[in-house]
């Protein structure tokens, strides 16, 4: 027994007997997923398009449950793999149904009429993927984002130990990103179904990978567990990223900081700050912020945005010295923003009350 | 619900065709009572002129005009597959025309040294030059992505053809033009039994290859990505389909010569009839409805200006361009949506 079920050994993969990405080693184990990511050209597609057998690749092996995917015939291939590809699917009258029916293919006999088994395979994959409300109607005639789901429903209806997708998410809104995963997730769970695809939303590779693998120029830059691939700031690096900034914890994207002499200081913290962050970085404001402790919500975003934060260490009492220095800042500063709320005085934090009554002092709040 | 339109249509098709044979054969210069018909078939008791009229002249050209109608519809049906292109047809794509020029050719040969030719080698004729101009599309749709511009160059081709062919036809023995030149602008006159006999063997094993390939055409039908995912030897699957369509559409140029538009018009009406594009009754309605539409066009050919005979591709053309038409205009509506 193989100890992995899919596994590619010294891949390389390109167009034309012209290598594109060298020397692909990776492996998962069975009902495990494996996401792609990479910036935009990387190659990404072409390495799925030579694990499904759609470009031959220029030397190595890929093996799938301890076969060589190169020596499988199309309908054994067809029996453990199925996939969900971005090209455009242009079906004549076909209703939603017929399409997902098509997934039945590796198991109909000489003419391809499905039994009554098969039907009720293509209702259940239906179901799953929540499109029965729209099953009869002509796929041509539904939005991307339906159609994206009717061709997840038929690659299940296939059946699959294996199900390869690339960019499955790119047309469909938050809802049924989640709701798409959600059911790859659920299937890899409960079926051992494994999964292979390629996605662009970081965030959410790191949240539904069990393994991660970085296409960069030519070769795989790094592949492994999120938390190993996510470390700080390799994301930038691998997207060459020149502007704004990635938070690897909890991945979100802000827009470059606006740098120069600080014109406002804002008494952040609880993730109220954020908000004035971003409206300042908007407006062109360049900023300060604090006194914020590294374990606050807004933390990151203050990071990324402003000119200077000053911060305590998490769960730390607040250093006298930080008192200071934040009010000199006050000094320099034509205005403080405070979004967070003092009401309850006599058990808030006296370092934060010490700095709102400072700035209304000198009429700056 | 679906079941009931399918037998519906299949209805209409079958009943289009037995009214359409049965005009044929009673219609024409002589017109022939129906109530003759069944008797001359059974061969009991009926007018031996009659008798001889249909078994000898009627009865094979109606058989051919079923056969190379029905073989037309598929040909164009798979080629319509193969590029995953509505307006895609042998005659669009220059390959009746292709055929067309090697048969002249041979024909043109075997007069001039008076050497008797076989059906067969007209066929084959018919086949190396369909295959020919066929391999010449295929390699331009590598270079042409858009599908236009490919049918445009395939009728350039045809184009061309035609121009040799009638070239050699010029410069043929005085005393065969007339029957060459009947023949260059497609008709089905002069079919006799023998030729028949041929016909039936060709057609009927090649329709059914193509039936037999009814699954895979579904497969490919969502595109060549999903085909080979689904386990279809994609690259086998294309030569088959080439290899079939060009078989279809040299048996009919070899034959009756180029005829028109049917490869377009019959597969679209078809589709349009039966609410579906499943090939697997695709494969039969697209043969039945071919014959029909070819039944019709003939009777139309031979008894409008009779005595004088129009050539089929005339009539064809006829009906069979305004339904082209109707597709592009419906194509770029849906590109505009």
């Amino acid at each position: 027994m193989e100890k992995y079920y899919f596994r590619t050994e010294g891949l390389t993969v390109g167009y034309h007997g012209v290598p594109l990405i060298k020397n692909i080693e990776m492996e998962i184990k069975k009902g495990e997923i494996l996401t792609l990511i990479g910036p935009n050209g990387a190659g990404k597609t072409t390495i799925l398009k030579s694990i499904i057998r759609q470009l031959t690749p220029i030397c190595g092996v890929v093996w799938l449950d301890g076969e060589k995917i190169q020596k499988m015939s199309g309908t054994e291939l067809a029996r453990k793999m199925s996939v969900v590809l971005t090209q455009r699917v242009r079906p004549e009258m076909m209703t939603c149904k017929d399409v997902v029916a098509t997934g039945r293919y590796p198991y109909t006999g000489r003419f391809g009429i499905l039994s009554e088994e098969d039907w009720k395979i293509v209702e259940d994959s239906m179901e799953l993927v929540h499109i029965q409300e729209f099953k009869n109607r002509a796929f041509s005639e539904i939005s991307d984002g339906q159609k994206q789901r009717v061709m997840l429903a038929r690659a299940l209806c296939q059946q699959p130990d294996i199900l390869v997708l690339d960019e499955p998410t790119s047309f469909l809104d938050i809802r049924y990103k989640l709701e798409f995963l959600s059911i790859i997730q659920k299937m890899s769970r409960t079926r051992n179904l494994t999964v292979l695809m390629s996605l662009h939303e970081l965030d959410l590779a790191g949240r539904i990978s069990d393994k991660i693998a970085c296409v960069r120029e030519d070769k795989i830059d790094r592949f492994g567990t999120p938390e190993e691939i996510f470390t700080l700031g390799y994301i930038p690096e691998l997207y060459q990223m020149t502007t704004g900034s990635y938070n690897e914890l909890t991945g979100s994207l802000e827009l470059t900081p606006i740098l120069g002499k600080p014109e406002i200081f804002v008494i952040g913290g609880n993730g109220m700050g954020t908000a004035v962050y971003r409206r300042l970085q908007r407006k062109g404001i360049p900023f300060v912020t604090g006194i914020l402790w590294e374990n606050d919500l807004d933390y990151p975003s203050a990071r990324a945005l402003a000119v200077e934060v000053i911060w305590e260490r998490a769960f730390c009492e607040i250093d006298p010295g930080r008192v200071e220095q934040s009010k000199k800042w006050i000094d320099r500063c034509r205005q403080v923003v405070c979004p967070v709320n003092l009401e309850e005085r006599h058990r808030f934090c006296r370092e934060l009350i010490e700095l709102a009554d400072y700035a209304k002092a000198q009429r700056k709040l | 619900m679906k079941q009931k339109r399918y037998c519906a249509a299949f209805i209409v098709v079958i009943v289009l065709v037995v009214i359409f044979l049965i005009l044929n054969l009673c219609i024409g210069s002589v017109n022939i009572p129906i109530s003759e018909i069944p008797k001359i078939l059974w061969g009991e008791g009926a007018d031996a002129t009659y008798g001889d009229i249909v078994r000898e002249i009627r009865a094979p050209r109606a058989v051919a005009a079923v056969l190379l109608g029905g073989a037309l519809a598929l040909s164009g049906y798979l080629l319509q597959t193969f590029f995953h292109n509505p307006i895609a047809s042998p005659f669009t794509l220059g390959i009746s025309s292709g055929a067309k020029l090697v048969v002249a050719l041979v024909m043109v040969a075997s007069l001039s040294y008076s050497i008797q030719i076989s059906s067969w080698l007209l066929i084959f004729a018919a086949f190396i030059g369909a295959m020919i101009c066929m391999g010449f599309v295929v390699l331009m749709s590598k270079v042409i992505n858009q599908m236009s511009m490919l049918i445009v160059s395939g009728v350039m081709i045809g184009y061309i053809c035609s121009a040799v062919t009638d070239f050699v036809v010029t410069f043929a023995d005085d005393s065969d033009i007339v029957n060459l030149h009947n023949w260059s602008q497609g008709s089905f006159s002069g079919i006799n039994w023998d030729n028949v006999a041929i016909m039936v063997v060709v057609v009927v094993i090649t329709g059914i290859c193509v039936f037999l390939l009814s699954k895979p055409i579904s497969a490919y039908q969502m595109g060549e990505a999903y085909a080979q995912n689904m386990g279809l030897n994609v690259p086998l699957f294309r030569i088959a389909l080439v290899v079939l369509s060009s078989i279809l559409s040299a048996c009919v140029t070899a034959f009756a010569g180029p005829v028109s538009f049917v490869g377009i018009a019959v597969p679209h009406l078809v589709k349009s009839l039966f609410g579906t594009a499943q090939p697997i009754f695709m494969v039969p309605a697209c043969f039945l409805g071919g014959a029909a539409f070819c039944l019709f066009c003939d009777l139309l050919a031979r008894t409008m200006f009779a005595p004088t005979e129009l050539s089929i591709s005339t009539v064809t053309a006829m009906f069979g361009a305004p339904v082209v038409i109707y597709i592009m205009i419906r194509q770029k509506k849906e590109k505009m949506e």
